[in-house]
């Protein structure tokens, strides 16, 4: 008798584990790689307070992450760069862009005997990677830098040599302050470079910098202030050079929040407003607008509402700005149009 | 085993000698090797395939200009792989350069020259530095090789050979030379263990009659036995060569990415490998992607073709030698 009610219980337990696992959502995403850390975190945070919900992220990159979406191998992509028309028209379920967090990009340099924080204007950066300006005495640099001894030496110039997000909000920059770069070179992920060496990933051009004398790159914020290199300061659309921190770049966002588009497919790169750090931008989900299954649906847009409030609050101890309050408002909005 | 061999003495039917090969195995072991080999054309064919199909828009819209045309612009929609055939014939030249006299010269050392133990123990790191993951290689460069070649190597070379076009220019740490450098280490241990297991292979006699005739041990190991083993040599350097062909990884951390092309082994360039290794998980656009694998197309025809001059030349001098194997 007791032997069989053990074996009862154990069947019991069995029974309930393969509910349990029956009943977890799983749900699979891919895409962008910059905002993997905090991505990684949420989901494991998330997992933890909602046990019944398993979201898998693979960081493949931007592109691919749009590749997958249209191909409909995921639940929901991630993407640094807003998907085109021509994108969006591709996919069956139309994706709607959800901006997560925010991150900064700040022109790092390597110069011996400079300690000061240089300070750029739109058109000295443009020269430097158009190829234009050659020398760090350039005149363009000097003007700006009063006081700082600024060396007769050749600059080398870096540049990611992997396709990734982190160009395209930069070459969008560019195209945006400089007729000459919108016309020679564009924006993309890749691009063609006037000049300079190439670099894979954040984690190289920061690297490369570091240990190469006269050098410049463009990185992630965050890598910058990880490898204790110097940034400069960036004059923005009002004239002010500011140098990039969270408030800045999260500035950027509130200013560009008033005249945002309602699917959130936004520049805001050079964004109006004193305070508003120039080289900024958005990462974001992209959300299919109509999900069949009811379970992963509810889980999607429940951790939506989750990302948006708590999910927050983890933003800045990874190294990325928060979402200003105006576009949480807007995203809570635009949920509801999940269908 | 007995029974079925005589019972297949007798005269038998085609089906019914075959149901009795088969049931005596050997049968079943021929078609099965026979379906693993196949397993490999099916590969080779299947990735040619793919490689195919997958590049048609590219094909069609630039037809030869893709391999002729040195522009590389993914946001006009302009897809030229020249600079990319160049950075990849170019930093395997640099990297056979070095690797070739270098690991032939330690091949016959550890074969033919060195005592037993030391052999055996060079060979125990040999076969360590092969099993290398290509990206520790690649770190290593990036912060080891790079400042070297920066600061002492380049700047002797510009100092002393500097009137040669090859070796003018700014010198950046990073570049053609750097990339042949990092891959002439790479290739190396393939070219030293397979060259001396060739070498060790050479019949005893062989070196004896050498020596009977007067020779003196140099002359033995230069002109008998490394003429005896010249197909393994080949075989090494050809599979060294493959190797710095596909290399990915620290090429591409070494290189410099820049899709263009330069006469100084100073300059950066750009290899195959490393331009898909940079591009293909963020390339967006059909033609983008089409032209990416058209690059993964045109890799395996040059490593085809550099194959097929291998062989010929191994032919040529397989004629002209004096009728070893």
């Amino acid at each position: 008798m007791r032997k069989s009610n053990m074996w009862l219980g154990a069947l019991a337990a069995g029974a309930i584990l393969l509910a349990a696992a029956e009943a977890k959502t799983l749900i699979n995403a891919a895409g962008a790689t910059f905002p993997y850390p905090i991505y990684g975190k949420w989901f494991e945070e998330y997992g933890k307070k909602n046990i019944d919900v398993q979201i898998n992220y693979q960081s493949i990159g931007s592109g691919g992450g749009i590749r997958q979406l249209t191909e409909g191998t995921v639940d929901f992509g991630a993407s640094d760069m807003p998907m085109t028309d021509e994108q969006i028209g591709k996919v069956k379920v139309k994706p709607l862009h959800f901006p997560t967090v925010l991150g900064g990009l700040v022109p790092t340099y390597n110069l011996p005997g400079v300690t000061q924080d240089l300070k750029f204007t739109p058109e000295a950066l443009a020269g430097i990677y158009l190829g234009k300006i050659k020398k760090w005495n350039d005149p363009a640099l000097k003007g700006t830098n009063p006081g700082v001894n600024l060396p007769d030496t050749d600059i080398i110039v870096v540049h990611r040599s992997d396709g990734s997000g982190t160009t395209f909000v930069f070459t969008d920059y560019l195209s945006k302050v400089s007729g000459e770069w919108k016309k020679d070179v564009g924006a993309n992920t890749s691009v063609k470079w006037p000049t300079g060496v190439g670099q894979k990933g954040n984690e190289f051009v920061a690297g490369f910098v570091k240990q190469t004398p006269n050098s410049i790159g463009y990185v992630e914020l965050i890598y910058a202030v990880q490898n204790k290199m110097g940034y400069g300061a960036m004059k923005n659309a009002a004239g002010v050079f500011l140098k990039a921190d969270f408030d800045s770049v999260t500035e950027a966002a509130a200013g560009a929040a008033k005249s945002m588009p309602d699917d959130f497919r936004v520049s805001i790169t050079n964004a109006p407003g004193k305070k508003a750090y120039p080289i900024s931008s958005f990462t974001w989900l992209l959300i299919p607008s109509k999900i069949d299954d009811a379970a992963k649906k509810k889980a999607i847009t429940e951790f939506l509402h989750w990302m948006l409030a708590d999910g927050q609050k983890y933003a800045a101890g990874l190294g990325y700005a928060p979402l200003p309050k105006e576009v949480v408002a807007k995203e809570l909005k635009a949920i509801s149009l999940i269908q | 085993m007995a029974p079925s061999s005589t019972i297949s003495a007798r005269p038998t039917s085609g089906a019914r000698a075959f149901l009795q090969r088969l049931a005596s195995g050997d049968e079943i072991a021929r078609l099965v090797t026979a379906a693993f080999a196949g397993c490999i054309l099916l590969a080779t064919v299947g990735v040619i395939w793919e490689l195919w199909v997958n590049s048609t828009l590219a094909r069609h819209k630039f037809g030869l200009s893709l391999l002729t045309s040195s522009d590389w612009d993914a946001v006009a929609g302009q897809f030229g792989a020249l600079p990319f055939i160049y950075g990849t014939v170019v930093t395997s030249l640099v990297a056979l350069l070095i690797a070739v006299p270098v690991g032939l010269g330690a091949a016959i050392f550890l074969a033919e020259l060195a005592p037993a133990k030391i052999s055996s123990t060079f060979t125990f790191f040999i076969e360590l530095l092969a099993a290398v993951p290509s990206v520790i290689y690649g770190v290593l460069a990036i912060f080891t090789l790079v400042p070297l070649m920066r600061d002492y190597v380049e700047p002797a070379l510009k100092k002393t050979l500097g009137f040669l076009p090859i070796f003018s220019g700014t010198i950046l740490g990073v570049g053609y030379l750097t990339a042949g450098v990092i891959l002439a280490l790479m290739v190396l241990p393939f070219i030293i263990s397979i060259s001396r297991e060739a070498l060790l292979e050479v019949p005893t006699e062989q070196r004896e009659a050498a020596l009977a005739l007067g020779c003196t041990r140099w002359e033995s190991t230069w002109q008998v036995v490394v003429p005896y083993a010249r197909l393994g040599i080949f075989g090494s350097i050809f599979l060294g060569l493959a190797r710095a062909l596909g290399e990915t990884m620290c090429v591409t951390m070494v290189i410099g990415n820049d899709p263009s092309i330069h006469t100084s082994l100073f300059a950066p360039g750009y290899t195959i490998a490393a331009i898909l290794a940079n591009e293909f998980s963020e390339a967006t656009g059909d033609l983008y992607l089409h032209s990416l694998v058209a690059l993964g197309l045109i890799l395996f025809l040059l490593t085809i073709v550099i194959n097929a001059m291998a062989r010929l030349l191994i032919i040529a001098t397989t004629r002209r030698g004096s009728g070893h194997p």
